[in-house]
């Protein structure tokens, strides 16, 4: 359990925050400048508070009543920085041998970090040749060596493009099967949030703005308003059953549905794999009953959880499918179908309008 | 006369023996003042430029103050280690390590200045101490600032003279390097040939240490590169 009861003057405003971090993944999420990085730094040792607590499974490392602040060679935290900050003078190898275990768990060896990162054909290397997925490889490679039992991710795909972020997120992926430690992983794309997290702690001005299971706090209105309106939607976790199912069409099931959308750009061998997929709140259509003769492909079947009204003519609808779904209907919608807390809908969404987020 | 290539030695054992010794100290200080920050910093900034601005006579005086026979720290070392300073070619070595000083902090601490105090940051995170740090990331990153800051030294301690003259004399064998014994020469009737030889062995010496330096420097960034 990695507690943190923290307050720290920052330049634009004050960190104030309580929090309890479990083992798993936890995403950290916010906008940029939100104060996201300062509590990483905080945790790691970098950054001192100007009051409060931070203890790792039950040790403290800092508590400004007793005066103790551990340096960061002492704290059971690792940290992968967004832009790797390899060292540049040592050849991979060099750098993924360099840390020195610390905190409570037995280091891995070398080998089988190599093995699970696939750093095998880099050891010889310098980071400077390196591509930036490859070296977010070894930067993560290089902090599990050193047996942290909190291992802090501080948007490690920021400087990457689409593809060396897929690539990295797999390993990732991997990574959190494979470990049972805390891992706090910073970022302000959702998509990364829904594939990666079991939690997700909602931070915004340097306030935690609620912490949570992943699925209730998609759902949660002040999450919206954290994204902003024009991107909001929700993210489905979905796995793959058929990249072209001879119309062009690619078939996923989700929660126990089943969703058409355009054939993934993906090579064939790709099914039973996770993907999440973007639905926009506004390319979901309600109805009281399943749609006959219609175009869409898609309906899900699912219970209203709540209604947020807007401003104006419109209102968002959180509807629980077995994940969250969110549809952006009208108020006079709302109001002729009944819409409340506990209804029964279908949801549609067109084929066309769905894509991946990855 | 002595023969050249003993004062060529000798100029080089002098400027060797004081980029040696100064460089660990020059390093400490170029670091304090990269990097630290506390109250009294210009005070040591100050004092570090000194030589520079300071007439070399003034420091060979200050020197002779200070280390010479009967000076404070002079009368130390010559009790508890039995070194003399006075018409030594060791007290030529600190007169000419004093001069360079300034020259040899400010190149190293920009080089320390441009490495990425996020590496430091990232090595601290990995369980280094500061010391180790230092050692491992620090210290090989701003190896062309160190570079460039020894041969610069060393270069300035082989032409060295006001405060090697007015602190440890003209004595040959210890203390006449090649300045010094340019001098004498120009002031001996009929010595201005020997004079334009030591010239042109300085010089050499010079480009020598300057094309040494650029091709280290050279060897170190594709190092790093």
């Amino acid at each position: 359990m990695l507690k943190i009861d923290a307050r720290k003057r920052l330049a634009e405003f004050e960190w104030q925050g309580r929090l309890e971090i479990r083992p798993g993944v936890t995403a950290l999420f916010g906008q940029s400048g939100a104060g996201k990085t300062s509590l990483v730094k905080m945790v790691a040792g970098l950054l001192a508070p100007d009051e409060g607590e931070i203890a790792i499974g039950g040790t403290c490392v800092f508590a400004s009543r007793e005066g103790l602040n551990l340096p960061p060679e002492r704290r059971p935290v690792g940290v992968v920085f967004q832009d790797g900050r390899l060292f540049p003078h040592l050849s991979v190898r060099g750098n993924l041998q360099y840390g020195r275990p610390r905190g409570s768990r037995s280091a891995p060896a070398l080998e089988e970090v190599v093995e699970l990162l696939e750093l095998e054909a880099l050891l010889g290397r310098r980071p400077m040749s390196l591509s930036g997925g490859e070296q977010q490889r070894v930067a993560i490679g290089r902090a599990l060596l050193t047996a942290p039992d909190v291992l802090l991710l501080d948007e490690p795909l920021a400087g990457l493009d689409g593809e060396r972020r897929g690539e990295v997120l797999g390993f990732l992926e991997r990574l959190k099967r494979d470990s049972d430690r805390i891992i706090v992983y910073v970022t302000h794309r959702l998509e990364e949030v829904v594939r990666l997290a079991d939690r997700l702690v909602l931070i915004d001005r340097g306030e935690v703005r609620s912490a949570g299971g992943l699925q209730d706090l998609l759902g949660r209105p002040e999450l919206q308003a954290v994204i902003g309106q024009r991107t909001a939607g929700a993210l489905l976790r979905c796995r793959i059953e058929q990249i072209d199912d001879g119309d062009g069409l690619s078939r996923l099931s989700c929660s126990g549905h089943t969703l058409f959308l355009p054939r993934l750009d993906l090579q064939a061998g790709s099914e039973g794999a996770d993907i999440v997929l973007q639905v926009r709140a506004g390319d979901v259509s309600l109805s009281l009953e399943p749609p006959r003769r219609s175009s869409v492909l898609n309906v899900m079947s699912g219970t209203v959880e709540r209604v947020v009204q807007e401003d104006g003519a419109l209102a968002n609808v959180v509807v629980n499918v077995g994940q969250t779904l969110w549809a952006r209907v009208t108020r006079r919608s709302v109001r002729e179908l009944g819409l409340s807390p506990g209804a029964e809908v279908y949801a549609t969404i067109k084929a066309a309008s769905l894509y991946s987020a990855d | 006369m002595t023969p050249v290539w003993e004062i060529a030695a000798l100029s080089l054992k002098v400027s060797l023996w004081a980029v040696a010794c100064s460089l660990p100290v020059g390093i400490a200080c170029a670091w304090v003042l990269a990097r630290c920050r506390f109250p009294g910093k210009i005070l040591l900034d100050g004092l570090v430029h000194l030589p520079l601005v300071t007439p070399p006579v003034v420091v060979g005086y200050l020197l002779l103050i200070v280390l010479g026979r009967n000076g404070w720290l002079g009368r130390l070392f010559h009790d508890w280690f039995g070194v003399t300073f006075t018409f030594t070619w060791k007290g030529a070595a600190v007169a000419a390590a004093v001069m360079a000083f300034p020259l040899m902090v400010r190149a190293i601490r920009l080089g320390i200045e441009s490495v990425d105090r996020r590496l430091e940051e990232a090595a601290r995170t990995l369980g280094a101490t500061p010391t180790r740090s230092l050692f491992t990331v620090t210290l090989p990153l701003a190896a062309p600032g160190l570079l460039t800051g020894a041969l610069l030294a060393f270069a300035r301690c082989l032409g060295e003279f006001g405060a090697t003259i007015t602190f440890v004399s003209n004595v040959p064998g210890q203390t006449r390097t090649l300045p010094l014994a340019i001098y004498t020469l120009l002031q001996t009737p009929e010595g201005e040939t020997a004079a334009a030889w030591l010239a042109g062995v300085s010089l050499a010496l010079a480009i020598v240490a300057l094309a040494a330096s650029e091709l280290a420097a050279r060897a170190v960034r594709r190092r790093l590169n």
